[in-house]
């Protein structure tokens, strides 16, 4: 520690810590533009100038190390006279367009204009004019508002991983723009908008539709992934106009992905189911709340007093609330079935009732930063986990080693120390083989059905680097828990992690997927989980926000399985033509920005949330449907008058966190049968369609990353069938679709990209299936 | 070398072949390549050829006039890798020093870059060449495959355990890769932009490593130290300015070139050297030291020596050596814009004061140079000045803003007469004779 003074106050600093990061301990603000706590040092804009004793020259705080008994004067004369320099600079050739620019009112220039600038400026040459350019459909530009502090460039070649924007030309003339062509397409480009000091940066779908005072502000939690970052919802007249992230160094840093901070566009869609609707005739009418629930309560009590309470099935989306997912178990098992699930994308459900308690990440998120060896295992880690991903990049930088095994080699933006890429159905037995080659290296005896497996090279580097670190971690993707021996996959994955002394855990693929097992959202022991239920049809469903056709493992057989159903209730803040096709009654209930709730993320934090903004129309929160449905069909238990007595129920208080959480599986047999001829199907979500939600967010469905689906094989299997890139193929098992074939070097052999939940892969079917492919 | 005229040379002995006499069987022939061959076989450590260039007193020839074994010494003896690096992105005004080196004779400077990887513990250097200069670059280059098929670089040098290898790198024009970390940052393949220090180079330099980085004409004079002593070569120059320095001398004189004198001697003889003035008119200023330099009019230039104390004393600096020398038919105004628009177009555009700074110094004196001047410029420009130097990471700030406060200061009435007269004190005509494309005969004052 040192001792330093600040304006005359002492304090104790680290050693190595700056100018600007003293003062923030003491409270003491210095002015400042390109520095950014989580960005390098620039020391570029030279705002936060401050006079440091026998320093013959103002220093730049931001850039200053401090030295012991080092005394800085912030507010001296000379410190003040710099810093009135450099905003005069800063202001001689920035239009002051103030009343025209979106970022008025909250501008870090003009903020710090009112402190540091004069009244009337001494330029009186000609201002500089500096081209607009194109980045893309979320982040719009001004660029003769730029001051050059290159937070954004620094932000997208370090925080993103791939440097996407630059500084051009020289001197004045200098300007921040992307590579010639190219706009910026991180998953992460929303974040320039808050890094912006200025409006040079601003958010296309939002500019010009409000001014920051104009909004309220609610606190909110991401409903999409698993990682539960904490937003700021920012409305008018009851609309969301904006999402922020509130900062949560646990959990989002301060960052967010365009995922969550442009889905909001989703929430005030033409789409939004905005009146009850019954079918009557096959005519959709749309009726008052009290014939839509009498409609609903009778269908399902006719189904249950006829067939039997078996004879109803429920699919709940793994984004719904904590209070709507156990409202919606308890209805359906007072309504005598025990067919819940909301493990929609899953495939192998055999390690249902092996598990020791609730599957997570097994750690805190916090502390996927402190691994120093870590190994994904089935993931589109990028798109899937984009933040996680991030805080992996930031680790790896810092020395820690990351490993990815998977079946398909994207670019992380992360220097990986190994790697294996591998067919889907190659996956368990590369897994198998890490941990043999970890068992051996550790001289630890290993399970005895691993006995005749060889290890390769590929498993043994990625061996070699988990076990010569101290804190490693293996993380199960959601191409792990969508695989069809998730369960080998699963077990494999802890017995790893037990051999390293390390931690295991799911990076949880939805807002609730930790939720959904804590309120037991999960079939009972005569139940049928997802996939069963829509094997072995129902005679009525509960769809509770999902749209199973795109957010289920085989859309196809689910469209085909409701379609046949006598009655589908739907319980839905958006409606689609495929559930006016399927559906018998569509009620519309609140997104989340509209209900209170809760969302369990994946280290098992309880994350509450209030409604930021009135129903839309007559759009009412789920919870309370379901409560009112509970009472309507006489179920016991349903007397909560909020969404907290909801909670309170289901968790039995209201921890921080949930009890019970716990990765330990039994008596699971291995399968490591890899025998499959074919094609095989790598099938990701992209990150645009993975839910309802941001399916129906127009920005960033114009975004590189929301491309329509094509057929990626590798060059050795393109040559094999004798395809092209860019040809048009055939694709399917059963049903076909023509797709155009691309190139992609980081497939394994034998297999075949295409994306799932998209409209246009829909008919493929399985997401792990073997698919052949010819030319159209 | 007709323009050559020097006392004592040394620098410049190998120059007097001219295009002729750059191989390497030339400078061997004037004992090239001895001092390492003796620093290799005799085992002096590193610390030993430090201590000589300490002796000698040698400041860096680049415009700082930093020790050289003092920076040599900065560098940790323990790090596995380092660099030693040679600027020669010689980009300021008036300089043409290294390049007539590197041309004449760059196994001198080769020599000196090995000794100095030998004294510093790098294994690797970069000769970063303007890239206005490509033939002087391909001339370093065919040196380079000599010295290596000589032996004198690679693998373990002329029988000993050590190992260096030297590599030529041509910029693209930038003036500002002539600052030290933004020559860096260009040899890594970045845009050149000054790194924020410290970290000092010979803690973290090229590729992060560290590095040292010295002036062409500092690297050739190591041979010559060596060669001579440290002692010995600190005495042909005065106490605390050691050597000779090469003076690039421009402008109104009979014969501009490059004219190595020992240091200290007296302004009035260099410029006897270079002819004395052109058509025998009257000195009215010269800038010293490059044209970042303040310029130091006739009386006090005339009373000056030229070293790093006599030149700082009277409130310039002597800089890269730059002599750039104004006669009486020079309209100070124009001179300066010409200046300020370099500063203007070469600024890096990283740190705000320079980036923003540059443009509004160029375009005011600009106004005043075209007759839009209003009289409370000078306080203006006095002002934006003010408010640039010593506010930037590296010293561009200050080089765009000490000409105009020089000029402005020392020539006051001239800018005053433009603002108010709308035209410049000295007759257009007369400019228009001394810039040499028009007869002088019908200049007033000519001889």
């Amino acid at each position: 520690m040192l001792e330093i003074e600040i304006d005359g106050k002492a304090l104790q600093v680290a050693d190595g810590s700056t100018i600007i990061e003293a003062a923030h301990q003491l409270g003491t603000y210095i002015p400042h533009f390109c520095y950014h706590k989580k960005l390098s040092i620039a020391a570029n804009c030279r705002m936060c100038l401050v006079q440091v004793e026998k320093a013959p020259k103002p220093m730049p705080a931001c850039a200053t190390i401090v030295t012991n008994g080092m005394k800085v004067f912030t507010h001296s004369d000379l410190a003040v006279k710099a810093q009135k320099a450099v905003m005069e600079f800063l202001l001689i050739n920035h239009p002051l367009d103030c009343p025209i620019c979106d970022q008025g009112g909250e501008c870090q220039l003009q903020d710090l204009a009112v402190g540091y600038g004069e009244s009337a400026s001494k330029y009186e040459e000609e201002k500089r004019v500096v081209p607009d350019k194109d980045l893309g459909p979320l982040v719009s530009t001004d660029m003769t508002r730029c001051i050059n502090c290159t937070r954004c460039i620094r932000f997208t070649a370090e925080i993103a991983g791939f440097m996407e924007l630059g500084q051009a030309f020289r001197g004045e003339r200098a300007e921040v723009m992307p590579f010639i062509g190219k706009t910026v397409d991180t998953e992460l480009s929303g974040n320039l908008i808050d890094l912006c000091p200025v409006g040079a940066l601003t958010s296309k779908p939002f500019r010009f539709s409000a001014r920051t005072w104009e909004l309220s502000r609610r606190k909110s939690v991401s409903p999409h992934d698993g990682l539960g970052s904490n937003l700021i919802l920012q409305t008018k007249h009851d609309k969301v106009l904006r999402v922020l992230p509130l900062e949560n160094e646990d959990i989002n840093e301060c960052w967010l992905t365009d995922k969550e901070r442009f889905s909001y566009q989703g929430l005030n869609s033409p789409e939004r189911l905005t009146r009850p609707m019954v079918k009557q005739g096959g005519e959709w009418k749309e009726v008052d709340w009290s014939v839509a629930l009498d409609y609903t309560a009778h269908a399902l009590r006719d189904v249950a007093k006829t067939h039997g309470g078996a004879a109803i099935g429920g699919l709940l989306s793994p984004h719904a609330t904590l209070e709507e997912m156990y409202l919606a178990q308890k209805l359906l098992r007072g309504l005598g079935s025990e067919n819940i699930d909301f493990r929609l994308r899953q495939n192998d459900f055999s390690a249902d009732g092996k598990r020791q308690g609730t599957p997570w990440l097994g750690m805190k998120i916090a502390d996927i930063s402190r691994l120093d060896r870590v190994l994904v295992v089935g993931s589109f880690l990028r798109k899937d986990h984009p933040l996680i991903a991030q805080r992996l990049r930031q680790s790896a930088k810092r020395g820690a080693q990351v490993s990815v095994l998977h079946s398909a080699d994207d670019d992380l933006l992360i220097t990986l120390a190994a790697r294996a890429i591998a067919a889907p159905s190659q996956l368990p037995v590369m897994l198998a083989q890490i941990v043999k080659a970890v068992s051996q290296l550790k001289g630890v005896a290993a399970d005895a059905a691993l006995a005749g497996i060889a290890v390769s090279a590929e498993a043994q580097a990625i061996a070699q680097s988990l076990v010569s670190g101290s804190n490693a971690g293996i993380l199960l993707g959601n191409f792990a828990q969508q695989h069809s021996q998730a369960a080998t996959l699963h077990a494999l994955g802890r017995q790893l992690a037990v051999v390293l002394g390390g931690g295991f855990g799911f990076l949880g693929e939805a807002a609730n997927s930790v939720g959904g097992y804590v309120v037991k959202a999960t079939p009972g022991a005569t139940g049928l989980n997802a996939a069963a239920m829509l094997n072995e049809p129902r005679q009525a469903y509960v769809v509770l926000g999902a749209e199973p056709e795109l957010d289920c493992a085989d859309g196809a057989q689910a469209l085909a399985t409701l379609s046949k159903a006598a009655a589908v209730v739907v319980l839905s803040p958006f409606k689609s033509q495929a559930m006016l096709d399927y559906a018998a009654v569509l009620l519309p209930v609140s997104p989340f920005s509209e209900t209170s709730g809760s969302f369990v993320n994946a280290e098992g934090r309880v994350q509450s949330f209030y409604a930021a903004a009135k129903p839309l129309g007559e759009a009412r929160p789920a919870w309370k449907v379901l409560r009112v449905l509970g009472n309507l069909l006489e179920v016991a238990g349903f007397e909560h008058n909020s969404s907290e007595d909801v909670r309170a129920e289901a968790l039995g208080g209201n921890p921080d966190f949930v009890a019970g959480l716990d990765n330990g599986i039994d008596g699971v047999s291995l399968n490591l049968a890899a025998g499959v001829s074919g094609l095989e199907r790598v099938a990701d979500v992209p990150i645009h369609f993975a839910d309802a939600l941001v399916r129906r967010a127009p920005a960033l469905q114009q975004a590189r990353d929301s491309a329509a689906p094509t057929a990626r094989m590798n060059a050795a299997t393109l040559a094999k069938l004798g395809i092209g890139a860019g040809e048009r193929v055939r694709v399917g098992a059963g049903a076909t679709v023509i797709l155009a074939a691309e190139l992609d070097a980081g497939l394994p052999d034998g297999t075949v990209r295409v994306a799932a939940a998209h409209a246009d892969s829909v008919a493929l079917g399985a997401m792990s299936s073997v698919l052949s492919v010819e030319k159209a | 070398m007709a323009l050559i005229d020097t006392i004592n040379p040394l620098l410049t002995t190998g120059w007097a072949k001219g295009d002729a006499g750059w191989s390497l069987k030339d400078y061997e022939a004037r004992g090239g390549y001895a001092q390492l061959k003796r620093v290799l076989a005799s085992k002096m450590t590193p610390d030993d050829v430090i201590g000589e260039v300490k002796k000698s007193v040698l400041r860096g020839r680049g415009g700082a006039g930093f020790p050289t074994g003092l920076k040599w010494s900065f560098m940790p003896k323990a790090a596995p890798e380092k660099y030693v690096v040679c600027n020669t992105d010689e980009g300021e005004p008036g300089t043409f020093k290294d390049r007539d080196l590197l041309r004449f004779d760059p196994h001198s400077v080769i020599e000196g870059m090995i000794i100095a990887g030998y004294a510093v513990g790098a294994k690797l250097g970069y000769n970063y060449i303007h890239g206005e200069i490509f033939e002087i670059y391909q001339r370093f280059e065919a040196a380079l495959d000599e010295a290596r098929a000589a032996g004198y670089l690679g693998e373990k040098i002329l029988g000993s355990d050590f190992s260096f290898d030297l590599f030529a790198h041509h910029g693209w024009g930038a003036y500002i890769c002539g600052e030290e970390t933004g020559l860096l940052e260009s040899i890594e393949g970045k845009k050149g932009q000054p790194r924020y220090k410290p970290p000092f180079p010979a803690n973290f330099g090229l590729y992060g490593k560290p590095t040292t980085i010295n002036n062409t004409e500092t690297f050739a004079a190591i041979p010559f130290i060596l060669g001579m002593g440290g002692e010995t070569y600190l005495n042909l120059g005065k106490p605390n300015n050691g050597g000779t320095k090469l003076f690039s001398v421009s402008g109104h004189v009979n014969r501009p070139g490059n004219y190595e004198v020992p240091m200290g001697t007296p302004f009035a003889k260099l410029l006897e050297l270079a002819g004395g003035m052109r058509g025998g008119r009257r000195l009215k200023a010269v800038i010293p030291g490059g044209s970042s330099a303040p310029v130091l009019p006739a009386e006090v230039i005339m009373d000056c020596t030229m070293d790093y104390d006599s030149i700082a004393k009277a409130g310039s600096m002597l800089g890269s050596g730059a002599v750039i020398v104004m006669d009486e038919t020079v309209c100070m105004v124009k001179a300066l814009e010409r200046l300020s628009y370099f500063y203007y177009e070469e600024s890096c555009g990283q740190c705000t004061p320079c980036r923003e700074g540059s443009g509004w110094l160029y375009r005011v004196v600009h106004r005043i140079e075209h007759g839009q001047g209003r009289a409370e410029d000078l306080d203006l420009l006095n002002r934006v000045t003010d408010n640039m130097m010593g506010k930037t990471i590296c010293a561009l700030a200050d080089a765009a803003a000490l000409p105009v406060r020089s000029f402005t200061k020392h020539f006051k009435s001239e800018f005053e007469y433009h603002i108010e007269h709308k035209k410049c004190l000295v007759d257009p005509e007369v400019q228009r004779a001394g810039s040499g494309f028009f007869r002088a005969s019908s200049v007033t004052g000519a001889a």
